[in-house]
């Protein structure tokens, strides 16, 4: 940890109670969900962290309490360091603030996020699925979520298999 | 079984202006099938005349699922769906997998290994501007730079065909160094490109640098500021088009990148024709990379001698019982991973390419994220498309220079 990311650390632990773990050359702050929008702001606003390079999640199943982290890496252009927010939340009806006010960025990666692992994001302009189609049901990267495979259609099946398409061609 | 749903006007109404809505304005719709998007991206496009009002991108017909795919692979089977993702960019993809993961094992990578991969990976960045060279100005109607571009990627081609036995898919940057040494004819391969390639530039810039049409519909087209970047994460050419010298190979060195001379090149305006500037010296610092690397590359070993991690070679198997032990286990359940995440930034040549990987201790990754340029970058589109002409935006989509593959995975 650098003297820059120090002072921030330091700052964040005493005004919101995180905890920080060091590994890998990599600064991480656990938060609680709560506090996820003053500390971005404040990392953005007081230290220069002023990019948003990563926004994920992870799925910890079947442990359920917390069942999800969410991942972000902050980066600073003018320093030349990042700093990591990890956000653990329950598995039943997981929501998190937005940062789309503070991080423009974050928009489509939020989406990402709700399409893969159905974490909602309480105040997104404009929360509709990313990748996955619009009517697609399930989050497919999340660890209960099998892995699923499609039934090769050939003549002697053909009609097994179009029977379970959602939209059959004619 | 899913019901399905038809969009309604509704579901628009929180993207597009009212006067969309009462039909003043015209909603086009511009792809996913259409030849200058490069892939499969859709627009939804709206318009007063000719002038784009709103612009809208919708991903996700490229998606392959590689990531969900990624957690039931062990790594070196996992490794080998990196090269999927950026098709233009192979040894990229693999090089920030291959780093992410080393950081986890803290496992050593001998000299040798590490110069190869900077040439690889830099002629991989050459072979990426060509490509969007040649596709990009055939979006501007300049159908004979592709046919150059094209001549001299060829060569790049036959570099990594000699070295993995794959003109594409290489995958030959492995965990702890690489698949095998480069062969003999790999040095004065690379000599002949480096030598011939600055005067192969120079003959791309000559067709197009003073060329009226071109500048005609590049200058001040597709504007972004710095600060709208930085918003929006966009990096790479497009930033640094904007005035910003911010490469990640010198803000947070990997590799061996510390170790070379190369500027930064920065233009001002931030427009389509910066962008361009900005390319084509890249190609001629990563060409001066390419020949620091191969006048000082060592000779030695190129992969780790940790045989947990690393197969033994194939000819100890016949006589040593360790290393027909590692061989058997390897192939069947891989290596494990301690526990734990890391997050590995690289350069590729769209901009930051981030992979975020976290092992519960296992010989599968419990999860493996690509954080994109292209998926960043495509973000920005309604910035850079804003109050231009419809005919305009396929030359900004050509200079945002998108690889589908790479935003959907």
């Amino acid at each position: 940890m650098n003297k820059h990311q120090s002072r921030a650390v330091e700052k964040i632990q005493k005004e919101f109670g995180a905890s920080c773990v060091e590994a890998n050359d990599e600064v991480t702050l656990f938060l609680s969900p709560d506090v996820l929008i003053p500390v971005t702001g404040m990392l953005r606003d007081q230290y220069g962290f002023d990019m948003l390079i990563l926004e994920t999640a992870v799925d910890y199943w079947p442990q359920l309490e917390p069942r999800f982290h969410l991942v972000c890496q902050i980066w600073s252009m003018s320093d030349n360091d990042m700093i990591g927010l990890r956000v653990p939340l329950n598995g039943n009806n997981p929501s998190v603030p937005s940062l789309t006010a503070i991080h423009p960025a974050a928009g489509w990666y939020e989406r990402e996020v709700w399409d893969m692992f159905g974490i909602k994001f309480e105040g997104h302009p404009d929360p509709r699925r990313l990748i996955m189609p619009f009517d697609w049901e399930g989050h497919p990267l999340r660890k209960d979520y099998p892995l699923g495979y499609e039934e090769p259609q050939f003549t002697f099946n053909f009609d097994k298999v179009a029977a379970k398409k959602p939209h059959p061609k004619e | 079984m899913a019901e399905y749903r038809e969009v309604s006007l509704d579901d628009l109404r929180n993207l597009v202006s009212d006067r969309a809505l009462s039909g003043e304005t015209v909603l086009l719709n511009m792809g996913p099938q259409h030849p200058s998007t490069h892939g499969v991206l859709r627009l939804l496009l709206e318009l007063d005349g000719e002038i784009v009002l709103n612009c809208i991108p919708d991903i996700g017909f490229l998606h392959t699922g590689v990531e969900k795919n990624m957690e039931s692979k062990i790594y070196q089977k996992a490794e080998v769906m990196t090269d999927r993702l950026d098709y233009t960019n192979t040894i990229g993809n693999n090089l920030a997998f291959v780093l992410a993961l080393e950081k986890l094992l803290d496992l050593d990578v001998p000299e040798r290994a590490e110069y190869v991969r900077v040439i690889l990976t830099e002629l991989s960045r050459i072979n990426s501007h060509l490509i969007w060279l040649g596709t990009s100005c055939l979006d501007l109607a300049a159908m004979s730079v592709f046919l150059y571009t094209f001549r001299e990627r060829e060569l790049i081609l036959d570099i990594f065909e000699m070295c993995s036995g794959q003109r594409m898919m290489t995958t030959y940057i492995r965990p702890g160094g690489l698949w095998r040494d480069v062969p003999a004819e790999f040095v004065p391969a690379v000599q002949h490109f480096i030598d011939i390639f600055p005067k192969r530039i120079e003959e791309y810039d000559g067709i197009l640098h003073k060329n009226k049409l071109f500048l005609e519909r590049t200058k001040g087209i597709g504007l972004i500021t710095a600060e709208e970047c930085i918003q929006y994460g966009v990096t790479g050419p497009i930033l640094r088009a904007c005035g910003k010298p911010f490469d990640f190979r010198r803000a947070r060195p990997y590799s061996i990148y510390d170790r070379f001379e190369f500027e930064i090149p920065t233009e001002k305006n931030g427009d389509i024709f910066d962008r361009y500037l900005v390319r084509m010296e890249e190609l001629r610092q990563s060409t001066r990379i390419i020949e620091q690397a191969l006048h000082n590359m060592p000779a030695g070993p190129t992969r780790s001698t940790n045989n947990k991690i690393v197969p033994p070679p194939r000819s100890q198997i016949g006589t040593s019982m360790e290393a027909l032990i590692h061989h058997f286990k390897l192939w069947t359940e891989g290596f494990c991973v301690p526990k734990g995440s890391s997050y590995q930034t690289i350069e590729t040549p769209r901009g930051l390419l981030g992979v975020f990987m976290e092992s519960d201790g296992g010989p599968k990754p419990l999860r493996v994220h690509y954080h994109t340029p292209s998926r960043t970058n495509l973000q920005a589109m309604p910035i850079m498309t804003r109050n231009r002409f419809l005919a305009d935006v396929v030359g900004i989509i050509g200079s945002v220079d998108i690889v589908l593959g790479d935003a959907d995975r």
